[in-house]
């Protein structure tokens, strides 16, 4: 009837689709040279200083952890990770309790201002953020915060997906279950932290880790609040350790790698809740 | 009835309060004096006098902002449209495979996206390097000599816009998946039973009902690509910044470098309106797709 060859997905009719075969190759291939330079990275971050620069083997040909051994001790890159676990901590958690209090009272209360708080909410997310970096500095310097963990934190505590993304999840549940509990006597705190909340934890791990990562890796605003080293996040400091070392490529690769593996591991072990809370936010349901 | 209602509003207060006080003094605030201190000539810190549309006139014949206006311009087309054209095609060899081969590959196109912006600098800065960089094995050949990518003006633009791709399109390439995902198989399997090519079941079944997920990566990109800062500075450091300035950099530089606090404003103002513009048409394009 039909030549199964033509089919998009020729495995189901159990024939062997050289052109499938082909495509897969294919898909491999481009996902090798889209890959590879991180993984560039990752190998010069493993040989010699003297090796960096002179060889092109695709592995390094004296695998050595010097570099890392190097920066650790010879830069501020310790101090850098414990500012952006200090801040990104900070974010994730206020944020995610600021959100998840004002998406309920949102979503389920009456109260007067209730939707032009809503249409707020739904129009800030047009404004754009950096356009409001001066003014940032302004009020954080006026409140002599700059330099500090609180005036670092500030300023990336804008966040309207998130609280828009709690209110579509808490419109979602059933009035019943807040008639029945407030009929046995609970209060509203208990209602959304021990009803509400749990019915679905993946939404606030979703949440949590994108906050997180999207935290770590902000570079405007930690660029301009932390001007001393010593407040330095991660992502702001690991340049700096580029003026101090010049072309030292080995060290500074195995500076890049430090920086971003905490976030990527964060991908990587929470893959699902990643491409979940993506999703989510971009009002798709994955 | 009545005292249940005044304690629900008590507690609605009480749950609304620190997201309201941090949306206010964070967001509205600073938004609202922007807008005033455009209109001063007031330095960073400190209070200016007040000017009127003085900013405003000097913006519409400084140079160096049309210049910001034409790069942020530049940037955005070298970036929206490739991008997403790249997600797409990604998407669609990504979503033919299955199990752990789907995963792998998944993730070793969106892992850069998890990446900060100076790792993702100082891994292409290594990249591209004009002595050592592999890249130049590539441009080589049909150059004829090692290019310093972001030290040669006509490259910056484009080198930037590449890596921009590089780092951000996971995001695009993940909605397009769930776009994918969504179309029922059954519409394919109809498809092949009546005789449909390859050619025919992607302009006929896929294309059109991945069409509103193109729009939603599309307007998604440009908001987010007309705030380009990061890459730009890091790369330009050392430069001649004027002749690859964008406008959050220029922002940047009137303030922070120049101390001129009300004309960055009056930038940020500019910004905003352009981004705010976009941002409408984002959003009736985003209600479009709701209505259906």
């Amino acid at each position: 009837m039909i030549a199964p060859a033509i089919a998009p997905q020729g495995r189901r009719w159990g024939t062997i689709n050289l052109g499938g075969a082909l495509l897969t190759a294919l898909t491999l291939i481009c996902a090798c040279v889209w890959f590879f330079p991180i993984y560039w990275a990752l190998v010069t971050s493993f040989r010699t200083d003297d090796e960096s620069i002179k060889s092109f083997s695709l592995l390094p040909e004296h695998p050595t952890l010097d570099s890392y051994l190097y920066i650790i001790a010879h830069s501020k890159l310790p101090i850098f990770y414990l500012n952006s676990t200090i801040v990104s901590l900070a974010v994730t958690a206020i944020t995610l309790v600021m959100s998840i209090c004002a998406a309920y009272a949102i979503s389920q209360l009456e109260f007067p201002g209730r939707r032009l708080l809503w249409w707020t909410i739904l129009a800030s997310f047009m404004i754009p953020v950096p356009a409001l970096i001066v003014n940032h500095f302004i009020i954080i310097a006026s409140v002599n915060l700059i330099n500090t963990y609180a005036g670092i934190v500030l300023p990336l505590l804008i966040a309207p997906v998130t609280v828009i993304v709690y209110k579509q999840f808490f419109d979602s549940l059933p009035r019943e279950f807040r008639e029945a509990a407030v009929m046995d006597g609970a209060n509203e705190f208990q209602l959304l932290f021990r009803v509400f909340l749990p019915m679905n934890w993946g939404i606030t791990a979703a949440l949590g880790i994108i906050t997180f990562i999207g935290a770590w890796n902000n570079f405007l605003w930690p660029f301009l609040a932390a001007q001393d080293e010593t407040m330095m996040t991660v992502t702001v400091g690991i340049r700096a350790v580029q003026d101090t070392f010049g072309v030292a490529y080995a060290r500074l690769l195995a500076g890049a790698v430090l920086a971003g593996l905490p976030v990527s591991l964060a991908y990587l072990l929470f893959q699902r809740r990643v491409t979940q809370a993506l999703t989510l936010s971009a009002g798709i349901k994955g | 009835m009545l005292k249940n209602s005044a304690t629900e509003r008590l507690a609605a207060v009480a749950l609304v309060a620190p997201f309201v006080i941090i949306y206010c003094w964070m967001f509205v605030y600073p938004t609202v004096r922007m807008a005033q201190l455009s209109l001063t000539d007031a330095p960073l810190i400190g209070a200016g006098h007040w000017t009127g549309l003085d900013n405003y006139r000097r913006l519409f014949s400084d140079k160096v902002f049309w210049t910001a206006v034409w790069n942020t311009s530049y940037f955005v087309l070298l970036t929206v449209v490739p991008g997403t054209a790249a997600a797409l095609g990604i998407a669609l060899m990504v979503s033919r495979l299955s199990g752990w081969l789907q995963s792998l590959i998944l993730t070793m196109f969106f892992l850069p996206y998890v990446l900060p912006v100076t790792v993702v600098y100082l891994i292409w800065q290594w990249l591209g390097n004009v002595q050592f960089g592999v890249l130049q094995f590539i441009v080589v050949p049909f150059v004829g000599h090692p290019v310093n990518m972001w030290r040669t003006i006509p490259w910056f633009m484009p080198w930037v816009a590449l890596i921009t791709i590089w780092w951000t399109n996971g995001f695009s390439i993940l909605l397009f998946l769930a776009g994918l995902r969504n179309i029922p198989s059954e519409i394919y399997e109809a498809a092949v039973l009546d005789g449909a090519t390859r050619r025919q079941i992607f302009t006929r079944v896929t294309w059109p009902l991945i069409w509103p997920v193109t729009v939603l990566c599309l307007t998604i990109q440009l908001i987010l690509q007309l705030k380009i800062f990061d890459q730009v500075y890091l790369f330009a450091l050392g430069g001649r910044t004027a002749a690859t300035m964008v406008l959050v950099q220029y922002i940047y530089e009137q303030a922070f470098q120049r101390n001129a606090g009300g004309y960055a404003a009056t930038i940020a103002v500019a910004l905003f309106v352009i981004v705010v513009g976009f941002s409408v048409l984002q959003y009736q394009v985003l209600r479009m797709r709701g209505a259906r």
